[in-house]
């Protein structure tokens, strides 16, 4: 079971044992055991949909902080272009870059380069004829686990490149080692990241080596970064080499938007997107072209480790679109050379495996009869999904039922009904007294 | 509903309503819930969901109600559905891609593009219809995992 590294985990001492999260989770992948929101990993995609909901705060991701950059020699920043929505327009990328550096970095990329590249890449690829329709995107890693927990099926429509900063992570790595003769592993790469899901993406791959090192949380180094910032002198080298076709990307609909005279749907939110992939199964959606689907509400500016409201977010990303020169577009003429490399391409080691969790056993029969129980189960229980049990709704405390990790009286009102009978039969017991005492007889 | 006759199947039974655009694929998806669990081929899956998810449509779009059956056995799924509508004048116009008596609200709902039919051939292994004008239509499809 033991085969993911989730970056999402519990502050044990906060988790007062409500169902808040558990009942939010798209996977149920959380059950309440001994008063505590216990994570079952093989099921978490780590998209922070529980990170939102626990109203005590008990729920966090596990990143990686400026302390670490001490561990290499070089260190280059990937900033996600949702960084720059956590600052007021009158700030300039270029401000937020430089603050960067001061931070101890010593080089920065923007991942929305990289996004940049993936965007003509997208391009490219739909004019391919063997292509599935619909093509789905690969950009986040919570959607691109739910898929395989959840729609193994529909991985052959994931698109077969590399989310931007991966890409990013590989550009990097390249240009340093050549231009400062450096060892892979002095080289420190760091992802600015607004959620967990990446965190998670980095880290998973221990043996196969994502480019990156590691990434740092945007709430972590948001407060380090407003102080650096004021210090920085407007005659700054530029540093910002994006375009708004990739930082847009920040925001729903950015990824698609150089698809326009394609057929494309958008769809955010976690259970948004998992009902959007339901009706891609059942082949309800075979007109489409691409699809563009991200875990957090209004995409990665709505991801868990922000610090500013995604609305407010979002107003100040159009404010600064408002301010960028216009025709900076990449297009397909100033294609990057090289740029289906490795660099791009999913390699085979990197493929995206199915993770099944839904399967009940090994063996098809006794698959079936659970299948059986839990059903016979769901007549037996109330169907509130009150989750006072410990499990999401009644249809999870069946199935944890069918697997031997729970008992029918963990049903509160199961057990109400167990003890009521008893004590009917206490009180029929009690008013049962031997011949010899029962003076009603005689 | 799911009653398991036998150590041998899952028996699934679905009543469905014409017009109930709303609860539109409730069916299939639970058929695709229990294969998932029993740990069919996801290839498989694909296909008895979008073959179910077809039937169970026509039944919505064309008649008054129906009744969807899935026999899931551990090597095939046997899918029935029974409905009682208008019937199907010329099946093997029916089944031709693109041909399609869908009412005009249905397809502005994306729906009823003629593919019905031949998707549910497409899909399965083995496909039977009936019909009787007035009365209903009848279909089998089994799909071997």
């Amino acid at each position: 079971m033991n085969d993911y590294f989730h970056s999402v985990r519990l502050i044990s001492n906060r988790c007062k044992g409500c169902v808040s999260c558990a009942k939010r989770c798209p996977t149920e992948a959380i059950r309440i055991r001994s008063g505590k929101a216990q994570i079952i990993e093989s099921r978490c995609i780590d998209c922070g949909e529980c990170i939102r909901r626990c109203p005590t705060h008990a729920k966090t991701a596990v990143t990686d902080q400026l302390a670490d950059l001490a561990g290499y020699a070089y260190n280059v920043a990937l900033p996600a272009p949702a960084l720059y929505a956590q600052f007021s327009a009158e700030i300039s990328i270029n401000e937020i870059l430089a603050g960067l550096l001061k931070l101890g970095f010593d080089e920065v990329f923007e991942v929305a380069q990289a996004a940049e590249l993936v965007s003509v890449a997208i391009h490219d690829y739909m004019d391919r004829p063997e292509r599935l329709r619909p093509v789905i995107s690969s950009a986040c890693p919570a959607v691109v686990r739910l898929i395989q927990v959840k729609f193994p099926e529909l991985i052959e429509h994931l698109l077969p490149f590399n989310a931007p900063v991966e890409v990013a992570a590989r550009i990097v790595r390249q240009t340093c080692s050549q231009k400062l003769h450096l060892t892979p592993d002095q080289i420190g790469i760091w992802f600015i990241t607004p959620c967990p899901a990446k965190m998670t993406a980095i880290k998973q791959s221990n043996d196969l080596k994502s480019a990156i090192s590691g990434a740092i949380g945007i709430s972590k180094i948001y407060s380090d970064l407003l102080k650096a910032i004021p210090s920085i002198s407007s005659e700054h080298t530029v540093l910002q080499k994006s375009t708004w076709q990739g930082i847009g990307w920040a925001m729903a609909g950015g990824e698609s938007g150089s698809l326009h005279e394609l057929n494309t749907l958008v769809v955010y939110g976690i259970h948004s997107v998992s009902n959007a992939l339901e009706q891609v199964v059942m082949g309800k959606l075979s007109g489409l072209d691409y699809i563009e689907a991200l875990a957090c509400a209004g995409g990665c500016i709505g991801g868990a480790l922000n610090v500013e409201d995604r609305f407010v977010a979002e107003h100040r990303m159009k404010q600064r679109k408002r301010k960028m020169p216009f025709g900076q577009k990449r297009t397909l003429q100033d294609k990057p050379t090289g740029y289906e490399q490795e660099v791009l391409i999913r390699s085979k080691q990197h493929a995206v495996e199915p993770k099944p969790v839904l399967r009940l056993d090994e063996d098809i029969i006794k698959a079936m009869s659970k299948v059986e129980e839990i059903e016979a189960m769901m007549k037996r229980l109330p169907g509130f999904d009150c989750g006072l049990c410990g499990s999401p709704s009644c249809y999870t405390l069946a199935q944890d039922i069918a697997q031997g990790m729970a008992s029918e009286t963990d049903c509160i009102f199961k057990l109400r009904e167990k003890v009521r009978d008893l004590a009917q039969t206490m009180i029929e017991l009690a008013n049962k007294l031997p011949p010899s005492l029962d003076k009603d007889t005689s | 509903m799911i009653k398991l006759k036998d150590n041998q199947k899952i028996l699934l039974e679905f009543n469905l309503a014409g017009s109930a655009f709303d609860l539109a694929g409730e069916a299939s998806s639970k058929i695709k819930r229990v294969l998932q669990q029993i740990g069919v081929a996801t290839e498989v899956i694909r296909r008895i969901a979008i073959s179910s998810y077809e039937a169970e449509m026509n039944v919505i779009i064309h008649a008054c109600c129906g009744v969807m059956r899935a026999e899931i056995y551990p090597n095939r799924t046997e899918i029935q559905v029974e409905d009682q509508g208008p019937g199907i004048a010329d099946i093997a116009l029916a089944m031709q891609e693109g041909f399609s008596t869908a009412p005009d609200f249905v397809r502005e709902m994306g729906f009823g593009a003629g593919m019905g039919l031949p998707n549910m051939v497409r899909c399965s292994d083995q496909f039977d219809i009936q019909s009787q004008i007035g009365k209903g239509t009848t279909v089998l499809m089994v799909i071997n995992h």
